[in-house]
């Protein structure tokens, strides 16, 4: 049997103008921005299109009239890139879009954005949000390992310093940054430090895959998928976030280790393993996500992350580059969906070799992700410039 | 540094649903509950339907020691709402009977936190619609 999504490839990716705060959006105008940036970007025209994930990007669908179409309501990020794959895989669409964008739902910044807060009955009232959701897995690491928040910190200023150089960046020319600067930054749920954490931000993103047979008469290089999975425990954010929560089938895949499995089935679909990764496109809620995915997905050992990321791997130029365009850091953190698309969107863009920053050269193989521990989730794609 | 005391503001409190009643009335009476099955006997917190071992859906309600040792914790100092007083810690509680609760840690100074720390549960009057008791901690001796 051939690979799931040989006959997959994605052919157009965009991302708007990511801000603080872009005035004159709504989260639909902001995603239709998007969802045409990306049929341009693949040459396409919106009525080549006869598939889309999203709630937003079925708007596109009626305001362009090109229905009747396939629809996914999936929205968060690689498991909505993953479905639209398996759309094509099987038949159902040859060219699907998948978009969203949000602006406008965050602009009174008293309390932490409404992505972070939690409404549950058995945590809101202590004060949740993601951060402390986060810290509460990151405290249990350090425990466990002596994990510092120096390791996190130079994680933080590693990434904070791509979107420096990124001029595309919500925070470009906002650095360099050393650690130090991260660990100077006021606290806000110990041992995150301000600087640890992602930003809030507004911008739209989108791609569009279609059959690899096709690909190759668009207007820009294919990518293919390699290889994808999803772990997911529950929903976010209202039960504890134990570090040891395990599940009865695979009693050693805790939750701290969440995104292990994925990782699993994802080089095993592209036959690779963790050394062949020349770009590490992960998701950096907070610095010490980078540390646990390190491990998570077998790239050195349990408690290992903190001297892991210290050893000059995950810098420009180093092994495994980590979240090349500044990632929710400082690239954009653009809502409750948007972001958990942009590490496959600097993938592909990494393996098309168009970064205007911190491109890898020769790049073939990037690891992108979504989610986190806090969330219980991981979410892994392995993207390749070759077809599988 | 600064006491770490149950939050008085106007905090989101839970509205108790079919599976969570028996939880909140027993932190009205001064009890922590929580689910033990009757097949296997494994604990299960937050209030659910099923087993978190067997997915039985045999199981019975039992009051908890109410004692435990803190198993994570974070310390706040951005409030997730303006009605939350900083510093508060959020605390992940191993209880005696083998199952976990967040929480938050009071009864303390705030940098008096660690793992491993003997907590014991106290009950904070916060009213609202639902006539809640939230359960918080604060240290005991062995």
């Amino acid at each position: 049997m051939g690979h799931p999504f040989r006959d997959v490839a994605i052919v157009g990716v965009f991302n708007t103008k990511q801000a603080r705060v872009l005035e004159g959006y709504d989260s639909q105008t902001i995603a239709l921005e998007a969802a045409l940036g990306a049929v341009a970007d693949a040459g396409l025209e919106p009525r080549d299109i006869d598939g889309v994930v999203g709630g937003i990007a079925s708007n596109f669908l009626y305001q362009s009239r090109i229905g009747p179409a396939w629809r996914s309501m999936s929205a968060l990020g690689i498991p909505a890139v993953i479905e639209g794959a398996m759309a094509i895989a099987c038949g159902l669409a040859n060219t699907v879009l998948i978009a969203t964008g949000e602006a406008g739902s965050y602009r009174q910044h008293a309390s932490t954005a409404p992505w972070t807060r939690p409404t549950n009955e058995f945590v809101a009232a202590y004060g949740m949000f993601t951060a402390a959701e986060f810290a509460l897995m990151a405290r249990r690491h350090m425990h466990m390992y002596g994990t510092t928040p120096e390791s996190m910190a130079h994680v933080a200023a590693t990434i904070r310093n791509n979107g420096h150089v990124n001029p595309q960046a919500v925070y470009s020319g906002r650095g360099p940054f050393t650690a130090d600067d991260v660990l100077n930054s006021r606290m806000v749920a110990d041992p995150f430090h301000l600087l640890d954490c992602a930003m809030t931000s507004e911008g739209g993103t989108a791609l569009v895959l279609t059959h690899a047979d096709r690909a190759g008469d668009l207007a820009k290089t294919p990518v293919h998928l390699l290889g994808g999975g999803t772990d997911h425990y529950g929903p976010s954010y209202q039960h504890p976030p134990v570090w040891d929560l395990g599940g009865v089938r695979r009693p050693d895949l805790i939750a701290g280790h969440v995104g292990r499995r994925a990782a699993e089935e994802a080089f095993a679909s592209a036959g690779l393993g963790p050394s062949d990764v020349d770009v590490c496109e992960f998701y950096d809620p907070f610095s010490f996500e980078l540390i646990r995915q390190f491990e998570a997905y077998g790239f050195c050992g349990e408690g290992e992350g903190g001297d892991y990321v210290m050893s000059g791997v995950i810098e420009p130029g180093g092994r495994h580059p980590i979240t090349t365009d500044g990632g929710t850091m400082s690239f954009s953190h653009g809502g409750a969906s948007v972001q958990l698309f942009q590490r496959v969107i600097r993938g592909v863009q990494q393996l098309r070799g168009e970064c205007i920053s911190s491109q890898v050269a020769n790049a073939e193989v990037a690891m992108c992700t979504g989610g986190g521990s806090g969330a219980l989730f991981t979410d892994v794609l392995l993207l390749g410039k070759d077809r599988p | 540094m600064s006491m770490l005391t149950p939050q008085v503001g106007d905090i989101p409190l839970p509205d108790p649903g079919p599976i969570s009643t028996p939880y909140w009335q027993g932190c009205r009476e001064g009890v922590l509950r929580f689910q033990r099955c009757l097949d296997c006997g494994a604990p299960t917190h937050t209030p659910a339907l099923l087993c978190a071992a067997c997915a039985s859906m045999n199981l019975e309600w039992v009051d908890s020691s109410g004692r435990g040792e803190i198993y994570s914790w974070t310390r706040v100092w951005r409030p997730v709402t303006p009605a939350f007083i900083t510093p508060y810690v959020p605390i992940i509680v191993t209880m005696e009977e083998g199952w976990s609760i967040l929480s938050n840690l009071v009864g303390c100074e705030d940098n008096a936190v660690s793992i491993g720390q003997l907590v014991e549960v106290e009950f904070h009057h916060n009213g609202g619609p639902n006539d809640i008791w939230l359960p918080y901690f604060h240290p005991r001796s062995p």
